[in-house]
């Protein structure tokens, strides 16, 4: 685990533009420091909180950290130009270290999990859920590790491309799936 | 293009561009009718839409605030989205998926025929299936509806192929590429389909039947149609004899305009036509328009939904091509030792990574949720459509305190399932589960109703002027120049997707409007 979790960091100083690959290795901490310093509204500590709690909300060990960082950079914008968001996320990240009784980020996973429980019917918690929704299942490059192709118009659409392919299965009748034109 | 004057009362004013007002706009210019139609929403077209369902979703749902309440799940899940219709030229028809199918004989006699069905208001239909018929048959070619008029069906993708077979091991009997209005040759001037995979976000092939660019561009070929995007209807007017005499809209900038009308003619979708018509209240009218019933707003009805999403050991990648690729009609009938009244259909359906991750499981999250979305690429679906019960507390009704842009009170929709809908919906889960454990499916996921797009009932027609809000032509009982022309005319929900049915109303309505116009009666 530790060291899958240190492969995540490595690709992610990687990935995210403005991370330098001496982060490479570093601890998360260190490449808080890095990646949280574009950040407009929210503190190096809120970050690496919402960091943790997006990884929490939706684990894919698939997924480098950079793209649950785009997860808080998009909470970081809406903090800006809402400053009920940043009171919300700010009071929220106090209470869930409040939960952990210490740091929620430097909670083991499964206490992380516990503690989400608890706050999981707040607003807080569903603003942070619905931003990480839209951040990572809308990503492009999170389509691409989830085999999912989007938009087929491009391409002329999947007719050409693999609409009937599946094999594992006999094909229906003609009567009840004609041939295309 | 043609503009009339504000205070031209010649004018037919119909509210809603979508499969109701679309098509009757069209009917009737073509009948030499002078038409003016107010849409709220703006004027997309294939070139606009995009093949992305989150941009797609902002550019054409109607977004603007209602709340839900209720024992349903949706009131829980989305609480200020209990529908996803449309608010652009063309409406819900720039989404709708294309199934096209008749009500069946016995839909029509619900309350004949299911009878005592406890806590249901149900009622029989004026109308039955035969005064149907032959609207039905120019709506199919209107339409271009595969599977009639010699047009061919369309070919399935990867996620029906799933459902045929899944289907066919289990016993059913009628599974095919269905009825839909999407060409599968080139016809009425529009392409064929090339299977984009994107039939809620806007077909830009053009391939699906959608008022936007047919029944619309038609209409103003005729030189009779005024289009007004970005119009919202606030308030039907009438005069002391109880005559609806035009409608009160706001323009993009917000300024009000009175549009004088000899017939008003409402096709907002269920939840805007009765609230158009609870707005509208007045001193001869206390309790809304056309409302001396006190059915306005309710019985409200969604059909009895919900999805079945199977996992596999090979890919499906369900979201390639039509939506709805496919039906299955076995469980389409009447027979009540299933344990429950009305049918369904099962219909396959397909959402792309990021609806997948909304939809499936709202509000879910943790390694289970996350382990079925890495599953994505093997997954195909099923959506459950079958007849829901009307409840007289099942209503749109008008928000006590918060109000929208205009000033006007925002629409609560409050559904409670009856327990028909339950025993409905959870004997097709176990149905829908079995078709694709048959073909191997290693998890099943029961998904839930998502927000409504079959709002129907809210306005409905019968043939006492106590029981319902119109009559047999969708003309109000009380209003003699003023129709519902979409689908809150709906007596009953009846098991099949609606939009067939509405344009099937809307052609019967304009032959209507134009006979009593004849006759001097309107």
């Amino acid at each position: 685990m530790k060291i899958k979790r240190r492969e995540f960091l490595r690709k992610s100083a990687l990935m995210v533009a403005g991370v330098s690959a001496a982060a490479a290795g570093a601890s998360v901490a260190g490449l808080a420091a890095e990646w949280t310093a574009g950040l407009k509204t929210l503190d190096p500590h809120q970050a690496e909180t919402l960091l943790r709690m997006a990884r929490r909300i939706y684990p894919h060990d698939r997924l480098s950290d950079a793209y649950y960082i785009k997860v808080v950079e998009d909470l970081d914008a809406e903090a800006t130009a809402k400053p009920a968001t940043a009171r919300m996320l700010k009071a929220g990240v106090t209470n869930l270290d409040r939960i952990s009784g210490g740091k929620f980020a430097n909670d083991p996973m499964p206490i992380q999990i516990v503690e989400l429980k608890k706050i999981e019917r707040t607003p807080f918690f569903d603003k942070v859920r619905s931003t990480a929704l839209v951040s990572l299942y809308n990503n492009r490059d999170v389509w691409k590790e989830f085999g999912y192709q989007g938009a087929s118009y491009p391409f002329g659409g999947y007719l050409h491309h693999g609409f009937n392919d599946l094999k594992w299965l006999p094909d229906p009748p003609e009567s009840a799936s004609p041939k295309p034109a | 293009m043609t503009r009339y004057d504000t205070s031209d009362d010649s004018v037919v004013v119909i509210i809603g561009s979508g499969a109701g007002g679309g098509t009757l706009a069209n009917e009737l210019c073509h009948k030499g009718f002078k038409v003016v139609l107010l849409e709220a929403g703006e004027r997309q077209s294939p070139q606009t839409f995009r093949n992305d369902e989150w941009f797609a979703f902002k550019q054409l749902a109607w977004l603007d605030k209602r709340t839900a309440s209720g024992s349903w799940r949706v009131a829980r899940d989305f609480p200020n989205l209990p529908a996803w219709t449309c608010k652009t030229v063309g409406g819900t028809t720039t989404h709708w998926a294309g199934a096209s199918l008749r009500l069946q004989e016995h839909e029509f006699k619900a309350k004949s025929i299911y009878s005592n069905v406890t806590g249901a208001n149900l009622l029989d239909w004026p109308i039955t299936l035969a005064d149907l018929a032959p609207y039905y048959a120019r709506a199919e070619d209107k339409m271009g509806v595969t599977r009639t008029n010699d047009i061919p069906g369309l070919p399935g993708n990867n996620n029906f192929k799933v459902m045929y077979n899944g289907a066919t091991r289990v016993g059913y009997k009628t599974v095919h590429t269905g009825r839909m209005a999407i060409n599968s040759r080139p016809r009425d001037r529009r392409a064929s389909c090339w299977q984009l995979g994107f039939c809620f976000q806007g077909c830009k092939s053009g391939a699906k039947w959608s008022t936007l660019y047919t029944e619309i561009p038609k209409a103003e070929a005729t030189g009779k149609l005024d289009l007004r995007p970005g119009a919202q209807a606030l308030q039907i007017q009438h005069d002391a004899h109880g005559k609806a005499t035009g409608v009160l809209y706001a323009d993009r900038g917000g300024k009000h305009t009175v549009q004088k009308a000899r017939i008003v003619c409402v096709a907002c979708n269920s939840i805007e036509s009765a609230r158009l018509l609870l707005n509208s209240a007045s001193s001869t009218f206390p309790h809304g328009l056309a409302n001396s019933s006190g059915q306005v707003g309710r019985n409200y009805m969604r059909h009895t939904t919900g999805s079945v999403f199977g996992i596999f050991k090979h890919p499906v990648h369900m979201y390639r091509g039509t939506v709805m690729a496919g039906i299955i009609t076995d469980e389409a009938d009447y027979n009540p030792k299933r344990g429950f009244a009305g049918g369904f259909e099962f219909e396959t359906i397909s959402l792309g990574l990021p609806f997948a991750a909304a939809f499936l499981n709202p509000g879910a999250w943790g390694h289970d949720y996350a382990s079925i979305l890495e599953q994505y690429p093997n997954m195909a679906g099923m959506w459950i459509v079958g007849e829901d019960m009307p409840q007289a507390t099942n209503a749109v009704t008008l928000h006590p305190t918060e109000k929208d842009q205009f000033g006007l009170p925002i629409p609560n929709v409050h559904y409670d399932d009856h327990p028909n809908d339950i025993a409905m919906r959870d004997y097709a889960y176990k149905q829908g589960a079995a078709v694709y454990e048959a073909v191997g499916a290693t998890r099943i996921i029961k998904v839930p109703p998502y927000p409504s797009t079959h709002n129907l009932g809210t306005c409905r027609m019968s043939e006492k002027a106590a029981d319902g809000v119109c009559n047999k032509w969708g003309q109000t009982h009380d209003v003699k120049n003023l129709f519902i022309s979409d689908g809150s005319q709906f007596t009953t929900s009846a098991g099949e997707n609606p939009t067939l049915t509405i344009v099937t109303l809307a052609i019967r309505q304009a032959d209507h409007i134009a006979a009593e116009s004849a006759r001097q009666n309107l």
